[in-house]
């Protein structure tokens, strides 16, 4: 745990000192706050949903109050396990960082091809868009697949190594599984795992940026 | 022992404010005089008091002080004075005297005070007013302001509470001042943000209250301390519904940027503390939500009209140079006081 003691100062000072240290903490930390104000717990957990923690906060005695905030982790994205759990937010700007991945960014391929036009060269550049994705500092955290989209999670598929090696690097991979089977490749699925239309529709509604080639 | 320095620029301005909802709870159990020529008291949440002494003639009576929020004691000076006439100015009356309240620490340099009101007294002449004195005291703090008496006609008092059904809301003045007051205090402000912001709060509301006068004028209230929404709650009591267009309001446009890096106030959650429960936020931008929020200091005019003069007027202000709109109207009472979308 990182504790800041940020009693006797005046909002935003609080907020601004949480901010950096949540930016300088690894994943799954907790970060907490000592103020000497209700307000200011406010303030810090006003600031915690805004980026899509949870915070939990609790009064210590007259003037003193201390707001635990988690570094977002894998787990403590969607539910927080305890207190409080605050709305995510679906805000332009939460950018929160977790090994390199984007919390809350997700890739819907929703074709085989990019774009409107040409079949021939919608392939070719959805190829090159999967490809350049790979070499991104800040990957999406999860990538979504359907209709046609799901050729591109499949054997024979020219994306399908560029898929693993996201994969590898801790990308969710998720295809629709109605998509799989309606073009017969449940068989075929060369990465990540088949999904649902509710799983679709929730990591759509829950991000903060989605990228639609 | 270490003699602790005296910072001028603390986070003043109306962010200083004590909250509305500590405030009503003191008030409400003062008792209250009763005269029948006072027209205006502080029952009915409104800027100033008007007292009728004839049939023509009422005075309208203010004061307002605060902290530094700017670090240069001239344009302090100068916002703080144009934050305590505008008090008058949202009345519809005009200023005739004016009085310097300050306090001020024994061991700071005395050509401070002397800018600070240098400043303050430019902008009660700029009002057409008379600086006739003050009272001054020794402090921890800087604070200045003023004591103002204005006239006005009994008949033609702007109340802040009688919207009429179907009006336009008119904003004359730019919002998230207080937001960019505390970007610039850690150090975070852009030049352009903070010349914006300081050009709106010495701006005086004489002459926006000079062109809304030419119309007909439902409602009138300045956007202080409690921020935009909470002034137009104050506004619209139990009575009607307001629906803001969230695209039509002036803003300093690097306010967002700030939002998102959470330089925010206790004045701001203190305003959502006290009327959250009354506005509905409809596809709204957390920015936008502090931006509505922001405690302004010598924040323009809310001006309730209708739509057809609200048009007019607006041309009118715009000539003004500063960013102003219509930024919604007045329905019939819904849920909710306020919705934003």
């Amino acid at each position: 745990m990182i504790t800041l003691d940020a009693r006797g100062k005046v909002c935003p000072l609080p907020v601004i000192e949480a901010k950096k240290a949540l930016e300088a903490a690894p994943a799954g930390e907790i970060v907490a706050v000592t103020v000497d104000n209700e307000i200011a717990v406010q303030n810090l957990q006003k600031m915690a949903a805004h980026k899509g923690l949870t915070s939990e906060a609790r009064q210590e005695g007259d003037q003193e109050f201390t707001v635990e905030i988690k570094v977002s982790g894998s787990e403590s994205q969607n539910k927080g396990q305890e207190g409080q759990t605050i709305a995510k937010s679906n805000q332009e700007d939460s950018v929160s960082l977790v090994e390199g991945r984007r919390t809350g960014m997700v890739v819907v391929l929703a074709s085989r091809c990019m774009g409107s036009g040409e079949e021939k060269l919608g392939k070719t550049l959805m190829k090159g868009f999967v490809y350049a994705l790979t070499q991104q500092d800040v990957l999406p955290e999860t990538v979504l697949l359907y209709n046609s989209g799901a050729y591109l999670s499949c054997k024979d598929s020219d994306s399908l190594e560029d898929l693993l090696l996201l994969e590898s690097r801790g990308v969710e991979i998720l295809t629709c599984g109605t998509c799989l089977n309606y073009y017969e490749l449940s068989e075929k699925l060369g990465v990540g795992t088949a999904t649902n239309m509710y799983e679709i529709v929730e990591k759509q509604t829950g991000a903060s940026l989605i990228i639609r080639p | 022992m270490e003699q602790e320095p005296i910072v001028f620029c603390k986070g003043g301005g109306c962010t200083a404010k004590l909250g509305p909802g500590a405030l009503s709870s003191v008030l409400s159990k003062i008792p209250k005089t009763e005269d029948p020529n006072l027209l205006i008291g502080y029952d009915s949440s409104d800027d100033a008091a008007v007292y009728k002494l004839t049939d023509e003639i009422a005075i309208v009576q203010t004061l307002d002080f605060f902290p530094p929020m700017v670090e240069d004691p001239y344009i302090f000076g100068q916002i703080a004075a144009a934050n305590a006439l505008s008090d008058v100015y949202a009345m519809g009356g005009e200023v005739k005297t004016a009085l310097n309240i300050v306090c001020f620490p024994e061991r700071m340099d005395l050509n401070i005070l002397g800018q600070i009101l240098q400043g303050g007294s430019e902008k009660v002449k700029e009002a057409g007013g008379v600086l006739a004195g003050g009272h001054s005291i020794a402090d921890d703090s800087v604070k200045y302001g003023l004591s103002v008496c204005g006239i006005i006609h009994p008949d033609q008092i702007y109340a802040n509470n009688t919207c009429q059904e179907g009006d336009a809301l008119l904003l004359t003045k730019p919002l998230g001042v207080g937001i960019v007051c505390t970007a610039q205090r850690v150090g975070a402000a852009s030049l352009e943000a903070m010349d914006q912001a300081v050009k709106s709060m010495s701006t005086l509301n004489r002459y926006a209250s000079e062109i809304i006068r030419k119309y007909r004028v439902h409602a009138c209230t300045d956007v202080t301390g409690f921020g935009f929404l909470g002034h137009l709650c104050e506004m619209l009591e139990d009575d009607y519904t307001a629906v803001v267009d969230k695209g039509r309001i002036p803003y300093i446009p690097e306010c967002p940027d700030y939002v998102e890096e959470f330089y925010l106030t206790a004045a701001a959650q203190r305003n959502r503390n006290h009327v959250q429960d009354k506005v509905e936020f409809i596809d709204c931008s957390f920015a936008v939500e502090e931006i509505l929020y922001d405690a302004q200091t010598s924040g323009g005019l809310l001006v309730s009209m209708s739509q057809e003069d609200a048009l007019k007027a607006l041309e009118e202000l715009k000539e003004l140079g500063l960013p102003c709109d219509i930024v919604g109207r007045v329905e019939k009472r819904q849920e909710k006081t306020v919705i934003v979308c």
